[in-house]
């Protein structure tokens, strides 16, 4: 594997990565307000609190690790996305830091306000919808460069375009989805059969929007950008796997049956939509400006980079399994015993 | 005012950057004093050394958190304001400003694990070992974001060939001869400061009436500890100063207004300008410049005149860094006056005056910071990259960072009010002595 290639899939991977926890996190906080007015609140509140509380830190860290990263080994981002995004990027650092802050002040600080409450649940649709802007970017034809080598973001064009609609509907959606879906195993594991029952249904509500959803993203490709349509047609059996994976892990949940696994199935869902869109968009970082050969760092750096990331992961590994053990896993924690 | 982005640019990372590092500060240093109090309390078997370590970190979660995020706002506007600089530092500097990532990933990981164990093992060491990530990663991330700051007061690591930069040794690019004294100031001041707001929280309970044993140990402890890191800071404080004299002599000419090469050059201390440059109305100390920088009272300092006009930096930071210095006059006075009463026979450390002397040193400690760091970026304008890249070609072209200044000064303000009311409050309803009694019964 070549450095760009092994760069972008590292990058990717915490992406990934941050796509899932995060997923959790926004979603949770929609359950909460929702279940607010729902009157439901009193049932969930705990477990989505218990599952949080030592891992939203983490949650950040894999965002700041990617985008540090990808100016690491693809500095021209820096360039174009950094002038392109000065808006919806310092729009989204609002709202995550809203989100962060409160969210430490709420658990560990004063009780909880109502209007604090819908900022916390919108903000956990507000924000994966304004990063997925980045990826509908990335496909390219929203961004110009003029004359006097101003990047440009076409907002208007942007907003517009049922392309870039589409993916903020995935995003919503999976986020409700994937969130639904780690709750109904995690309240099964705490055997708290009220919350189990209420976030159960949440996941199941939220399986079919998903799945149009992708397959409505996948033709507004074709749409938008044939080039990368074409590449994804060439790889078509990761996207059916994907699918597989979706019904075996709904069918799961269907029938109360191993949530453990039906779980590993919703990730294995979105691993292979996620990769197989990746994989199909290289070279392009970002379509047609910057690609991981033409642009990528110079040979010094990347391999110190990719020095450093191997470092880092004989440390991180085993510091996240000790979290897992502590608290995902650990039946009388996430018992709340 | 016309729109300038590069103005704007520099209002903006400045704004952010000046709240930032006070809760970056307090990050760094508060669990080194998190982990010494419960380090004694588990020597002595002293659930009051304990108690302090608990509620000390408590408070710090939520500083944490405000970190956290303005943190990453600084780290994505570095991308979003400065689009060209970032470019350029992508190729040459990315590698620590990746490290700090795993630096922050590392701290964050066993945070979340101390907060939420501190009843879950046998033995109470186990949970001790676990804040020494936490600190561990605290220093390491000031200790790499530093090294990138060294390397724009002073790049190498490659070779600037026709106005492209190549030949990079991201290793090389590391060790900037910045980097030692500034490292070890930052790192040094922030437990001082840290220190400092801890005793100062102490004295002001106890001046509150709550003179409980607790307050005396959280007191003493921390005033210990402060006298320690004053030594330390202020020795490495003259480094750094010895640092400028060689590395970025027009620097440290800027800012003791030192306009010609001289030997036995005196230290200027206040005083205004005319136009043409004369220094008027100023405490002089005659070879005070020399000795700063060399040592030696007939040592040759390099004056402004070795360098054009338009590479000088903005004269008043003449002034930010004589605040600077009697900032450090007073705290030095009061934590040494301190310790003199501490190990003074008749000496009396629960004097209302002395503490309210280290109730206001808190603030001074982070005005001290504050000062330091902006006399040390807007000592080196115009550069970015000092002697590579102007400060105004690294800004981005856009439009609309106005209304991003406005932004994210509204977001400070909010996290300032609120941060604030969440720790008051927080205390304010459970003191230390009813968690105490709360304990024992």
């Amino acid at each position: 594997m070549s450095y760009e290639v092994l760069g972008i899939t590292v990058l990717w991977t915490f992406l990934f990565g941050y796509l899932i926890i995060a997923s959790i996190d926004f979603g949770a906080g929609f359950f909460i307000y929702y279940s607010t007015i729902s009157g439901t609140r009193h049932l969930i509140h705990n477990i989505i609190d218990r599952y949080l509380s030592p891992v939203w830190e983490i949650t950040n860290v894999f965002f700041v690790f990617f985008f540090v990263g990808i100016v690491g080994f693809f500095p021209d981002t820096a360039f174009y996305l950094g002038t392109a995004l000065l808006i919806p990027g310092s729009i989204g650092i609002v709202l995550l830091a809203i989100r962060g802050a409160y969210y430490a002040f709420n658990h560990y600080g004063t009780t909880t306000k109502s209007w604090y409450t819908l900022l916390y649940g919108a903000s956990g649709l507000l924000i994966p919808a304004a990063l997925s802007t980045v990826l509908t970017i990335s496909e390219g034809g929203y961004i110009e460069v003029n004359a006097n080598g101003q990047v440009i973001l076409l907002t208007k064009k942007l907003f517009t375009s049922s392309y870039s609609w589409s993916v903020v509907i995935l995003a919503l959606v999976s986020v409700l989805y994937i969130s639904a879906m780690f709750l109904t195993y995690y309240a099964d594991k705490a055997k708290d059969v009220a919350a189990y029952r209420v976030v159960r249904n949440y996941g199941l509500v939220w399986s079919l929007p998903t799945i149009l959803s992708s397959l409505f993203v996948f033709f507004a490709i074709y749409n938008h950008n044939r080039e990368h349509f074409d590449k994804m047609l060439d790889i078509a059996w990761v996207f059916v796997l994907s699918l597989i994976c979706f019904i075996v892990a709904v069918t799961l949940v269907w029938r109360n049956k191993h949530l453990g696994w039906s779980f590993i199935f919703v990730m294995l869902q979105y691993g292979f939509a996620f990769y197989g869109y990746g994989a199909a968009h290289l070279p392009y970082v970002l379509y047609p400006y910057v690609s991981i050969y033409e642009n990528f760092t110079n040979e010094n750096m990347a391999m110190a980079l990719v020095g450093v990331f191997i470092l880092g992961l004989i440390l991180l590994i085993p510091s996240l399994y000790l979290v897992m053990r502590l608290f995902l896993f650990n039946t009388s924690y996430v018992k709340g015993e | 005012m016309n729109y300038d982005p590069v103005v704007l640019s520099r209002m903006l990372t400045s704004l952010t950057l000046g709240f930032h590092i006070i809760f970056a500060t307090i990050g760094v240093g508060v669990p080194l004093f998190i982990g010494l109090a419960e380090w004694i309390g588990i020597r002595k078997n002293d659930f009051e050394y304990i108690l302090m370590a608990r509620r000390w970190a408590r408070g710090y979660v939520i500083t944490v958190a405000v970190g956290v995020v303005t943190g990453t706002a600084i780290g994505l506007q570095l991308s979003l304001l400065w689009p060209s600089f970032m470019q350029v530092a992508g190729q040459s500097i990315a590698l620590p400003l990746f490290m700090e990532t795993f630096a922050f990933f590392f701290e964050a990981i066993f945070l979340g694990i101390y907060l939420y164990t501190w009843d879950r093992f046998k033995k109470k060491t186990t949970h001790l070992w676990l804040l020494i990530p936490v600190v561990l990663g605290s220093s390491a991330s000031a200790l790499f974001i530093t090294i990138v700051n060294s390397f724009m007061n002073y790049p190498v690591g490659f070779t600037y060939l026709d106005g492209q930069i190549v030949g990079i040794n991201p290793y090389k690019a590391m060790l900037s001869p910045a980097m030692p004294s500034k490292v070890a100031h930052v790192l040094s001041s922030a437990y001082l400061t840290s220190a400092l707001i801890l005793a100062a929280i102490a004295a002001l309970a106890y001046l509150k009436g709550q003179k409980h044993r607790y307050h005396r140990k959280a007191l003493k402890l921390t005033m210990i500890c402060s006298f320690v890191f004053m030594l330390s800071t202020a020795l490495i404080g003259d480094l750094s100063g010895k640092y400028l004299a060689i590395y970025q002599p027009e620097k440290l000419a800027a800012t003791e207004w030192h306009f010609e090469t001289t030997t036995q050059a005196p230290y200027v201390f206040g005083g205004t300008l005319d136009e043409n440059y004369n220094i008027k109305n100023a405490i002089t100390i005659p070879y005070g410049l020399s000795i700063l920088a060399f040592n030696n009272p007939n040592a040759e300092v390099i004056g402004l005149d070795q360098f054009p006009e338009e590479d000088w930096a903005p004269l008043w930071i003449h002034y930010l860094f004589d605040m600077k210095m009697s900032y450090v006059a007073i705290l030095t006075a009061i934590t040494t006056l301190f310790v003199v009463q501490l190990v003074r026979k008749k000496g009396n450390i629960y004097g209302k005056w002395l503490l309210w002397c280290v109730v206001i040193s808190a603030p001074i400690a982070i005005l001290t910071i504050e000062h330091g760091w902006i006399f040390s970026e807007v000592g080196r304008q115009p550069w970015i990259l000092r002697g590579i890249m102007r400060t105004a070609t690294g800004a981005t072209k856009s439009d609309h960072v106005d209304l991003m200044l406005l932004l994210f000064f509204l977001l400070y303000l909010v996290l300032g009010i609120a941060s604030t009311r969440v720790l008051v409050k927080m205390f304010r309803n459970n003191k230390a002595e009813d968690e105490l009694a709360l304990y024992e019964n």
